[in-house]
């Protein structure tokens, strides 16, 4: 799946590395998705069916949240369709990255989700770009479901899983997602734009929704600021410049 | 049983909204504006996924444990901790400060 490199040259790939913690850290809190999924009301099928079907966090946590909070099953899927939305862009990214072929293709578009995309967008050479990519994304695809059976089938066990801090291990991950693409004042009053928004949106639509009415704003701050962009704001193709390499290592 | 059928159609939208990504067309792959757009809205979504995962519950906002998770993944990253390690330093400290009562 890597480009037929050895196992050798796979450990010195930084976006390896990467990878494999994001995998792991990802992969890891499958245990809150699976444990808050039985703890909703969803039976132990019911919840390896979304994580091995829909794979996408977001959407799975919408999805189950909404029914957990009495939303129907129509409200629910609509929250994780709408929250899923993103991962088109991020198959476009990646398209646009890796241009996969063939049989590639439909494979890669099951697990383009936020972890593998950002593995991706963060290197600049293709060769990293597709080991990161490939890496964070089968091996999340592999231990999110693992992770996700343990927590279903422990649920009961462990009681409340925010008494383990799973809930903050997910946002803790998001941030740690975001923070290597806030180089520079743009990134800065766009993320805080969109936090904003956010912010202002949830008490006034529906689970879910925020998150795209926050997708519209950067997309509207991204259209029309795009004739006066300053550099380094394309962490899509223009990638993590050097010192990010040298300064600061996994999982960025 | 009813449950099931949504379950299996957000799967199947789930995957065609990421695959639909793989078929547009070429051209506008190589639009410097769609790509620039791209990658603003991958940043204003991921912050928005921070915040709502920090502060939303439903339609509701509240202050829990998970700004204390969202303040410890900002110090371990300032400290430029790896991803891992912020990841356990969100989980702890939503853990510690409701071992104390708070959220």
């Amino acid at each position: 799946m890597s480009g037929g490199s050895t196992p050798m040259k796979l450990r010195e790939s930084p976006a390896f590395k990467i990878a494999l913690s994001l995998s792991i850290a990802t992969g890891l809190y499958g245990v809150s998705f699976g444990a808050l999924s039985v703890a909703s009301g969803f039976d132990f099928w019911q919840t390896m069916v979304l994580s091995l079907l829909l794979f996408s966090g977001g959407s799975q946590f919408a999805f189950i949240g909404v029914v957990a909070g009495g939303g129907s099953g129509v409200a629910a899927m609509t929250a994780s369709a709408l929250l899923g939305l993103r991962n088109g862009i991020y198959g476009m990214q990646i398209n646009a990255m890796l241009r996969p072929g063939g049989w590639k293709r439909y494979v890669s578009a099951h697990v383009t989700i936020d972890e593998s995309t950002a593995t991706a967008s963060g290197q600049s050479d293709p060769g990293e770009q597709t080991r990161g990519f490939w890496t964070a994304g089968i091996g999340i695809f592999i231990l999110w479901n693992i992770f996700t059976a343990v927590g279903a089938l422990a649920g009961d066990a462990m009681g409340d899983p925010k008494q383990w801090g799973l809930d903050g291990a997910a946002v803790a991950a998001f941030l740690a997602l975001l923070w290597p693409r806030l180089k520079g004042r743009q990134p800065w009053a766009i993320a805080a734009a969109c936090a904003l928004a956010t912010v202002l949106a949830v008490p006034f639509v529906p689970s879910g929704v925020p998150i795209l009415v926050a997708a519209v704003v950067a997309g509207v701050i991204g259209w029309f600021s795009h004739s006066r962009m300053d550099e380094g704001l394309e962490p899509d193709l223009d990638p993590y410049a050097e010192k990010r390499r040298h300064g600061s290592g996994g999982g960025k | 049983m009813n449950l099931w059928l949504w379950i299996l159609i957000a799967c199947a939208l789930a995957y065609l909204t990421k695959l639909v990504g793989y078929f547009v067309p070429a051209r506008l792959l190589d639009n410097p504006r769609i790509m620039h757009v791209a990658g603003t809205m991958t940043i204003g979504l991921l912050a928005s996924l921070t915040v709502v995962n920090a502060v939303a519950s439903g339609q509701g906002l509240v202050l829990d444990a998970r700004v204390g998770a969202l303040v410890a993944a900002a110090v371990a990253l300032l400290l430029r901790a790896p991803f891992l390690v912020v990841v356990i330093s969100g989980a702890a400290a939503a853990a510690l400060l409701r071992l104390l009562g708070w959220g």
